[in-house]
């Protein structure tokens, strides 16, 4: 077996996030590439290189791939398929946006958000939002797939390896896309996706403005803010902050849902935090029944006492 | 300019659905199904477009059993100018569905296609991809917003941690996130028109596509059930266990 990963890189840094598809890959088993596209990525290929346990790191470096883009970078990695048993890249939002292309034009059907790998063909990943958990199997010769970093490991990097750096042979297509700019939200508070604490409101916030009660909570906690989409729905906060199925799908440490009941589409979005806080006055509400602590009060109550609680050791 | 939408038929979103005892998928008999709600919101967005008269045309197209065809009235009455469903009982996974709309868009020639960036059931998002792949078009995934001008497209899309704005030539292909829109309600004069109009039918042996499957999913299950915990009596008592018992804090 022999598997091929797409690295990914942020300002000559490699993302964690590919890191955690080697993970993924060396629990296949089997001889590890590494191909990197990019204009002027040496560096990041000699620090591939470096990462124990690669074979080859594959470079196509060239001013049309200065910009990850899909349909170019797609016509590259495409070929390379034939050489390998498996082709990994991490489900990041290029990830998703490649490796289908890829597999399309290899007309192999490729497995989505991958969170453990049972066998070299078998795999496993949720569906439904998480509410349920589907083993597949991939009948085509090569396997695709993009790996959900958060269900792996980071493998050891570090610099003892000693892979070979090798050009990729390739013919150089200009992209059809053009990038006009990439904007990363610089919030005082930390982002949804990948924050350690998320503090949630629902409809029993009642208003727009009692949110800056759960401001003042999460500000405390160094936390990330979001809302149920009845919260959404009512208008109270933005649709960026929805946690849920049609919203953003959450895994932190510790997970605090103020004022919101548990509707099934909510639950789908945050069920897999490690631990669950519940504030709401109403002792039935469904999200106790997931809850790790559940604190049956009135919220406007019991977040200022939250608040104290928090300053006092 | 005419747009191309693909709706897919899913269980509805507030459904809690039930997984099978014998691990074979997930319950959907008498289960309330409705349009993946990424999808309705592409087809608002063509609708808009139309309504700023920069689309003169909408077509929906669903892949599927005969309940396609309600999902498809729902289309209509939404703004939807024609529809067609490719009637089709066997599971179709997204290379399939993709090259099925290739062969679609090769006769209808939409200069844009839209589609949710993922159906909620299999949670892929691969099938906008896939196609744009096989046409050789370009693609802007999870758009958050976008605007059509002379020839061209430009498409600002949700990424990690922020936004991201690309332009692309037409013909292309954009993939809908949730802040895309807010889909409109369909009007009671509308689901009656909807009524009334022609759903065409085209045979999947008409489009002369391969749609073997490349996956075979052995098992479906649930998660792991996550425990009712304990009621704590107050904040202060709340905030002691998540420092001293969960170690959270």
């Amino acid at each position: 077996m022999s598997i091929l990963i797409i690295a990914e890189y942020v300002q000559q840094k490699i993302s964690p996030s590919t890191l955690c598809a080697l993970q993924a890959a060396q629990k296949i088993g089997g001889e590890i590439d590494v191909a990197v596209l990019g204009s002027n990525c040496q560096e990041i290929a000699k620090l591939l290189a470096g990462i124990p346990g690669i074979r080859q790191v594959l470079v196509a470096d060239h001013p049309y791939l200065v910009h990850p883009l899909a349909d170019c970078y797609a016509k590259i990695i495409a070929p390379l398929g034939k050489a390998y048993s498996h082709l990994l890249m991490a489900a990041t939002s290029f990830g998703k946006s490649l490796m289908p292309r890829v597999a399309a034009l290899l007309d192999v059907g490729q497995i989505s958000d991958v969170v453990a790998i049972v066998s070299p063909d078998i795999f496993v990943r949720h569906i439904y939002a998480g509410n349920a958990t589907a083993t597949v199997q991939s009948l085509d010769s090569l396997k695709i797939l993009t790996i959900r970093p958060s269900a792996f490991q980071s493998a050891a990097s570090g610099s003892s390896g000693q892979a070979a750096i090798k050009a990729l042979p390739f013919t150089p297509v200009a992209p059809q896309t053009k990038l006009i700019k990439q904007e990363i939200s610089k919030s005082v508070r930390p982002e949804l996706n990948g924050a350690k604490i998320v503090v949630s409101g629902g409809r029993g916030l009642q208003n727009s403005s009692n949110f800056s009660l759960l401001e003042k909570l999460a500000d405390k906690l160094g936390a990330a803010l979001g809302a149920s989409r009845a919260a959404v729905d009512a208008g109270f906060v933005p649709n960026d902050y929805q946690v849920g199925q049609t919203g953003k799908v959450v895994a932190p440490q510790l997970y605090i849902a103020v004022g919101i009941s548990g509707a099934i589409q909510h639950l789908a979005g945050m069920k897999d935090s490690k631990v669950i806080v519940a504030i709401n006055k109403d002792a039935d509400a469904p999200i106790f029944q997931i809850a790790d602590y559940g604190l049956v009060a009135d919220l406007f109550e019991a977040v200022p006492a939250f608040i104290n609680a928090l300053d006092s050791k | 300019m005419k747009v191309l939408v693909a709706v897919k038929r899913v269980i509805d979103y507030n459904v809690k659905i039930r997984v099978k005892a014998d691990g074979s998928g997930v319950e959907t008999t008498n289960v309330k199904m409705s349009m993946n709600p990424f999808d309705e919101i592409a087809l608002e967005e063509a609708v808009r477009l139309r309504e700023k008269s920069v689309a003169t045309e909408i077509v929906a197209v669903s892949m599927g059993g005969a309940g396609c065809l309600e999902t498809l009235r729902t289309a209509l009455a939404l703004g939807a100018d024609r529809a067609i469903h490719v009637p089709i009982d066997q599971e179709l996974q997204p290379l399939a569905v993709a090259k099925l709309l290739q062969a679609l868009v090769k006769t209808e020639k939409p200069q844009l296609v839209f589609l949710g960036k993922q159906a909620i059931d299999d949670d892929c998002n691969q099938t906008g991809q896939m196609l744009a792949a096989l046409l050789d078009w370009p693609q802007a995934t999870c758009a958050f917003k976008l605007t059509v001008s002379s020839g061209k497209i430009e498409v600002v899309s949700e990424i990690d941690g922020g936004l991201e704005t690309v332009e692309m030539p037409l013909p292309a292909l954009v993939t809908a996130d949730l802040r895309l829109n807010q889909p409109r309600y369909a009007s009671l004069p509308n689901i009656m028109k909807a009524k009334k109009k022609t759903i065409e039918s085209m045979a999947v042996e008409q489009l002369a596509v391969d749609i073997t499957p490349h996956l075979r999913t052995l098992k479906i299950s649930e998660p792991p059930k996550r425990q009712a915990g304990v009621k704590v009596k107050d904040a202060a008592d709340l905030v002691n266990r998540l420092r001293h018992e969960a170690k959270v804090l």
